[in-house]
């Protein structure tokens, strides 16, 4: 790689590389490269890296802190195993009616005028809701919904029943509902650039060699939305599957999702040595995102074959 | 090439259909008329380049001819057959654009067999015309490569062998060569020439490259805000314009003060006869082009302001005493005898020339 060393100028080797400059500065140089890299690596390290060895490490630990398989037993209890199911269905239902809608809506907003008002409008406004999947976006829904809810309140005064309010606070219809509210725009902001890769030439084309608009989307379009659809539906599930204060705050009755049982493990002042339990539930945790990457690099290369990189 | 497959009625790729736009008016959104009463008529088999300038509607008369634009009026007839309001996929019309129009997802193969297997050909007729197809186009060994995997020009070729696999009526280009470098274009140039007349589709070009045009078509169609303007031999446009548009946009043209008589137009002492559509009698701008002026002996009448060496031949600016900038082409060895304030005399050759009002 040294020998490799352009003779651009060099970004400064860093301090005490001064003296014997020029001969050592093929074999500096590589180093001065990475020294950019430093914050990403503490970064990763204290936010990542260390977190997850912290998780991984205490999945092995029984409640004394020696080696145990005992916390990964805990896990095959029906209330954990029914909250990592519920966690997944939630997570892939969200994931996939996030998608579809998103993406139907993102291919709308990639027909209006490029850097039109409406475009910029949509954008923006879905990057906030995008990030707005915490508790505010919860109690804005209980305001509405809920019970004695705003909306629910004003439709009895024009005489239609929403029903008590309860289905809000359930885990699947409650949950899915809000957590669509953050799944759609996430889906949007992500899968717009996809949709604005679609070059009028390629239908035009299509077209013109006797093709219908079926044609296009069956042979053109959609191959070519396909891995982009997929990895972004990905995406969506495990920022679904990993999302907890809106359920925390929706949630008052037992921890029916992942995230909600591994807090309870923490907070609980009952039973002591439980949060090495907890940290099992986040290995498992882990675990599952591992194999949605996986899937994810999988299908990319796949789909690489033929993009431009 | 082998004339394979029979997918279109007539089955063998002969010698082309007629083509009649008439009138064409395309009014957009914001009141641009890109099309203001185009008519133009191409004989079968002809190959015709359509030249002007940026937003001429040189785009949308072509995208009128493929359906993939309605005029608001006016007809396209294609081989006796009113296409006007059929739809782009009903018409059989081979498109090349300028770039980047190669199904990203599919190979040169795949791409070239899309419209063969929209006509539901079986598979091994596909294959051969494919193969055929891509073998016309030099490109026999890059079947198995992506879009991303060629050059420029490479796609190009592939988007050529795509729209003619399907044995088109008409083949449409529209500046498919702008995209490239120098080089590869005229070499490309030259082979969609030579390709065309293998073929014998009748084809439209567009292009605003007036050497382009001037290099491959059999007549060149100059347009200028909306309308035909001219439509003629490549020789023909240049030695005979109809119109100021005309001479300015193709070849270079000196614009020189001269005096209208019955005779022609008289300029520098001599006479110079004068086109159809010239201006009458009276004080006129004349447009002759630098070949058509010869530098000679006796009174001067204009002042050397540089010379240069072109490779072939040469030129040499002047300025009248008239207050005319003419460029003058010489041949090389005349370019060293004439230096910058030198005093010569100029004198029409004698060619046609258009005159026009001052
Ligand atoms: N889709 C469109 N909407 C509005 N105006 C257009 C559209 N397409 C082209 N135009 C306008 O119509 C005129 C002719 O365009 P075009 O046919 O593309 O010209 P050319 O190909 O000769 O450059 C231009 O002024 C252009 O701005
Ligand atoms: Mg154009």
């Amino acid at each position: 790689m040294a020998e490799l060393a352009s003779p651009a100028p060099s970004p400064d080797p860093g301090p005490g590389a001064g003296r014997p400059r020029r001969r050592a500065l093929g074999r500096l140089r590589p180093s001065g490269a990475l020294a950019g890299l430093v914050p990403f690596f503490v970064y990763t390290t204290i936010f990542l890296i260390i977190p997850t060895l912290v998780v991984v490490v205490g999945a092995f630990l029984g409640p004394d802190g020696r080696p145990s398989l005992g916390s990964l037993a805990a896990l095959g209890q029906p209330g954990f195993l029914k909250a990592l199911t519920q966690s997944i269905l939630l997570s892939a239902a969200t994931a996939i009616g996030g998608a579809v809608v998103g993406a139907l809506l993102a291919y709308a907003v990639s027909t209006a005028p490029k850097d039109g008002l409406l475009k910029r409008f949509v954008t923006s406004v879905c990057g906030v809701l995008a990030q707005f999947g915490g508790v505010a976006l919860a109690f804005a829904f209980m305001a509405s919904f809920g019970l004695g809810g705003l909306l629910v309140g004003w439709a009895k005064v024009v005489g239609l029943d929403l029903g008590s309010g309860i289905w809000l606070y359930q885990w699947d219809k409650g949950l899915m509902l809000v957590y669509l509210y953050f799944q759609i725009p996430l889906m949007l902001i992500v899968f717009l650039p996809a949709v604005e890769g679609l070059r009028p030439q390629w239908r035009e084309a299509s077209e013109t060699l006797g093709g219908t608009t079926w044609t296009y989307w069956r042979r053109v379009a959609g191959p070519i939305l396909m891995p982009p659809f997929v990895g972004a539906t990905l995406l969506l599930f495990t920022n679904a599957f990993s999302a907890y204060a809106t359920a925390a705050a929706l949630v008052s009755q037992g921890s029916p999702l992942v995230p909600l049982q591994i807090a309870s493990t923490f907070s609980s002042e009952v039973i002591l040595g439980q949060e090495n339990v907890g940290k099992a539930m986040a290995f498992s945790m882990v675990v599952v995102v591992a194999i949605v990457m996986a899937l994810y690099t999988w299908i990319d290369k796949r789909a690489s074959r033929w993009m431009q990189r | 090439m082998t004339t394979t497959a029979a997918s279109s009625p007539g089955g063998v790729t002969g010698p082309g259909v007629a083509v009649e736009l008439t009138e064409l008016t395309r009014v957009y959104a914001g009141g641009v008329r890109a099309l203001d009463g185009l008519t133009l008529h191409m004989a079968p088999g002809e190959f015709i380049a359509l030249l002007g300038p940026s937003g001429c509607g040189k785009t949308t008369a072509l995208r009128c001819l493929a359906g993939l634009e309605d005029p608001d009026s006016g007809s396209v007839v294609v081989g006796g057959r009113d296409l006007t309001h059929v739809p782009t996929n009903k018409r059989d019309m081979g498109m090349v654009f300028q770039a980047y129009s190669l199904f990203p997802h599919m190979t040169a193969r795949q791409n070239v067999e899309f419209g063969l297997e929209l006509r539901k050909q079986d598979k091994a007729t596909r294959a051969k015309r494919a193969a055929d197809m891509l073998d016309l186009v030099g490109l026999s060994k890059q079947a198995d490569r992506f879009a991303h995997q060629m050059s420029g020009g490479q796609q190009q070729r592939v988007a050529l062998a795509r729209a003619l696999a399907i044995e088109p009526q008409v083949l449409l280009l529209d500046e498919p060569l702008s995209a490239l470098d120098a080089k590869v274009r005229t070499q490309l140039r030259d082979e969609i020439r030579r390709i065309q007349l293998e073929v014998g589709t009748t084809t439209l070009f567009v292009t605003h490259d007036q050497e382009e045009a001037l290099a491959v078509a059999d007549r060149v169609g100059v347009m200028n805000a909306g309308r035909l303007e001219q439509l003629a031999a490549p020789a023909e446009l240049y030695s005979a314009p109809v119109s100021e548009f005309v001479a300015d946009f193709v070849g270079v043209t000196n614009r020189v003060r001269a005096e209208v008589g019955d005779d022609g137009a008289h300029v520098w002492g001599g006479v110079v006869p004068l086109l159809p559509g010239s201006a009458g009698r009276g004080a006129a701008v004349l447009l002759v082009r630098p070949e058509a002026v010869v530098i000679e002996g006796g009174e001067a009448n204009a002042t050397v302001v540089s010379s240069s060496f072109l490779g072939g031949h040469g030129k040499v600016v002047t300025t009248t005493d008239d207050g005319d900038r003419v460029v003058v082409q010489v041949s090389n060895a005349e370019v060293t005898a004439h230096a910058p304030g030198d005093r010569v005399r100029l004198r029409p050759r004698g060619d046609r020339a258009l005159a026009v009002a001052p």
